[in-house]
């Protein structure tokens, strides 16, 4: 298997006026063909600005800075911002998180589909029309061809989300960033979508990173899973290893924090992390959830260690694994 | 219990709002049937959860409880009273009260909390001004907020806490009804958790009933005393919770359940058979409204509407049971 996306020591820094807000401060991970990485986090922990890093569509104002950053053999920083376009869109797409907004309300359906295989790819637009149409069949939408000349409102939150999806895939490509794809729709439609997506993602063998905080989605999706807090990965792991044996506190809390029917006695109350994520402006030392933990002790006002177990699974804590796997039966039991 | 049982704390009958809808310029207006013949009972101290996907009148269901909306037909009543006595809506809103989804759009960004909490107190002239800030501070103790927010503006306090903000506003009238409009869902993970548990306990405390509009199963269910579940302006199947994720009986119900995504790897994505067309409200399938996405549907299901069979557990709409 080779890597699609190779990252290591990834950081983004905005500068505010208080100073830099290190948003992303120092991430890696991998993602191979046909493979599906979940990045999980809560707001502001810098999933969005990572893919966002990735597909070169940060903020003029931010740095960023890494030690690795390659997609498929090419190192993504040294391109210019020409060379960067043909690739986006193109050989790696993104879907967004907000099917209402994302799309461009004053052009046809049909035209925000074909742009980007007209461009990429030089093609006629009978060509172009053409791959529109198998694309919007492929995601389920009926009557693709006459789909094509409406216009982003006549469509509900579930099909543009689908024409979404379907505008990512024109070109083929070998990464799909989609972030947070179905937040906004019913659990019908979700379960449609990510069904899709995992469907779609087989038969092109792309890469897939999927962006969310829905825990339910992640388990059902992910081969890999990244769980991110305060700009660091605290715990990687395979999908099992994440749910089955997880040993950062925080992915212990967000664990205990969902409902699961038929497991979590109902009406009892949930597991919760208490306090708010830290400030990412000027220097911070230690281990950025201390303040939330449980098991802090003084070594975590110092110390931040990422233990790499195998290649893939690692935590970050200053606790080694047996205390880990004793904090999580204690959490679950509380 | 001696002599007669109270009567339900809130109770629908026949509840029916229609809207009329023009789809362009010259054309006739045509009737929308957003809710349809609705009767519910809640009782005091009942958690109802409504599910049911976007646009099958959850919401409409939602603003004519409040009184934001006024029925086109049936009749409401709090306590055994007709809720819209000479056409004021101030009474119902004085008893129920909302807690609505998005606490970052939900209140405004130009007022202090202690106005945004009081504002209740001012519309309904309840007490002396002089008490209002007392009352506030009282409430915010309540949910769980730091005295010291009085004078902070929405913009300085994190997502939680404004959805605290908006159970303080809704509780300062001490309503006995709580609209919960998806409480949850505009939030993180770690803060919704809190905010569940939040709810849970103040209902224990201050005696409350919810409604709790949602479409997260997993928190219907685990709050819930019971479910009422709605497709296209009606309810099809209504019991209690137990019953509902032990053994559904509408087919619909079904296929919603199996679209639960629980946190357990390796059992991938369900397919919950609905496929994606849901229908038109303006012109709904003949009979049963669910006939063409059900996968259960037989004979009678295209032609007649299905019968409501209304037994010890609940009710349930469908020629399956009849």
């Amino acid at each position: 298997m080779s890597a699609v996306l190779e990252i290591s020591g990834l950081t983004v820094d905005i500068p505010v006026a208080a100073g830099d807000l290190h948003a992303v401060r120092g991430i890696d991970f991998s993602v191979d063909k046909g493979e599906t990485l979940c990045i999980v986090g809560e707001s502001g922990c810098g999933k969005s600005l990572t893919s966002l890093s990735i597909m070169g569509l940060l903020p003029k104002r931010a740095k960023i800075n890494a030690d690795k950053m390659q997609f498929t053999g090419t190192d993504l920083l040294s391109l210019k911002e020409r060379e960067l376009a043909a690739i986006r869109g193109n050989r790696m797409a993104m879907i967004f998180q907000e099917p209402m907004t994302s799309l461009n309300p004053a052009y046809t359906i049909g035209n925000q589909l074909m742009e980007p295989y007209l461009r990429h790819k030089k093609s006629s637009d009978k060509e172009a029309r053409e791959r529109a149409i198998y694309l919007l069949e492929r995601v389920g939408i009926t009557a693709a061809a006459s789909r094509l000349s409406q216009y982003p409102h006549q469509l509900s939150g579930g099909l543009r989300q689908r024409v979404m999806i379907a505008m990512a895939l024109m070109c083929d490509p070998e990464l799909i960033i989609a972030d947070e794809p179905t937040t906004a729709l019913d659990v019908t439609i979700q379960a449609q979508i990510l069904h899709l997506l995992a469907e779609l993602r087989n038969e092109f063998n792309s890469a897939l990173i999927l962006i969310t905080h829905d825990l339910g989605v992640v388990a059902r999706v992910a081969d890999k899973v990244a769980v991110m807090y305060a700009g660091k990965i605290v715990e990687a792991g395979t999908v099992e290893e994440i749910f089955n044996q997880p040993l950062h506190p925080y992915t212990q809390g967000l664990i205990n924090c969902i409902p699961v029917p038929g497991k979590t006695a109902r009406g009892s109350r949930l597991g919760s992390i208490p306090g708010i994520v830290p400030t990412l402006i000027g220097d911070i030392k230690g281990c950025s959830f201390r303040n939330r933990c449980g098991f802090a002790h003084d070594a975590c006002d110092t110390n931040d260690p990422f233990h790499t177990l195998n290649p893939g699974r690692g935590y970050r804590c200053t606790l080694d694994v047996p205390a880990c796997e004793a904090n999580a039966k204690e959490l679950a039991s509380a | 219990m001696t002599g007669q049982t109270p009567p339900p704390v809130l109770e629908m009958q026949d509840v029916t709002k229609t809207y009329m809808i023009r789809r362009g310029i010259f054309s006739p207006k045509q009737p929308l049937h957003a809710v349809n013949g609705i009767s519910l009972k809640i009782n005091k101290g009942d958690v109802l959860g409504l599910v049911g996907e976007s646009g099958c009148g959850k919401s409409t269901l939602a603003k004519i409880l409040l009184g934001l909306e006024l029925p086109s037909s049936g009749e409401i009543f709090i306590d055994g009273e007709p809720a819209y006595q000479n056409g004021d809506r101030t009474a119902i809103a004085r008893r129920i009260q909302p807690i609505f989804q998005d606490p970052y759009s939900s209140l405004n960004p130009r007022k202090t909390i202690g106005s945004i909490v009081s504002l209740p107190l001012r519309v309904h002239k309840v007490g002396d001004p002089s008490t209002w800030r007392k009352a506030v501070e009282d409430i915010l103790d309540i949910v769980g907020l730091p005295r010291r927010v009085y004078d902070s503006y929405p913009n300085q306090l994190s997502g939680g806490q404004r959805q605290r903000v908006a159970i303080a506003r809704a509780l300062i009238m001490k309503p006995e009804i709580v609209i919960c409009d998806e409480p949850t869902s505009a939030l993180d993970v770690s803060v919704q958790s809190q905010i569940l548990n939040l709810l849970m306990d103040l209902r224990e405390e201050l005696n409350l009933t919810y409604v709790l509009i949602s479409h997260n199963l997993a928190v219907v269910e685990h709050i819930a005393t019971k479910v009422a579940v709605m497709y296209l302006g009606r309810i099809v199947e209504e019991t209690g919770t137990d019953k509902l994720f032990e053994a559904a009986r509408h087919p619909y119900t079904s296929a919603l359940l199996s679209s639960v995504l629980t946190p357990e790897p390796g059992l991938g994505v369900p397919d919950s058979g609905l496929g994606i067309a849901f229908p038109n409200p303006i012109n709904p399938p003949s009979g049963c409204t669910f006939h063409p996405r059900c996968a259960k549907a037989f004979g009678p299901c295209s032609v007649d509407k299905p019968p409501v069979i209304q037994d010890a557990d609940g009710s349930v709409e469908c020629h399956l049971y009849a």
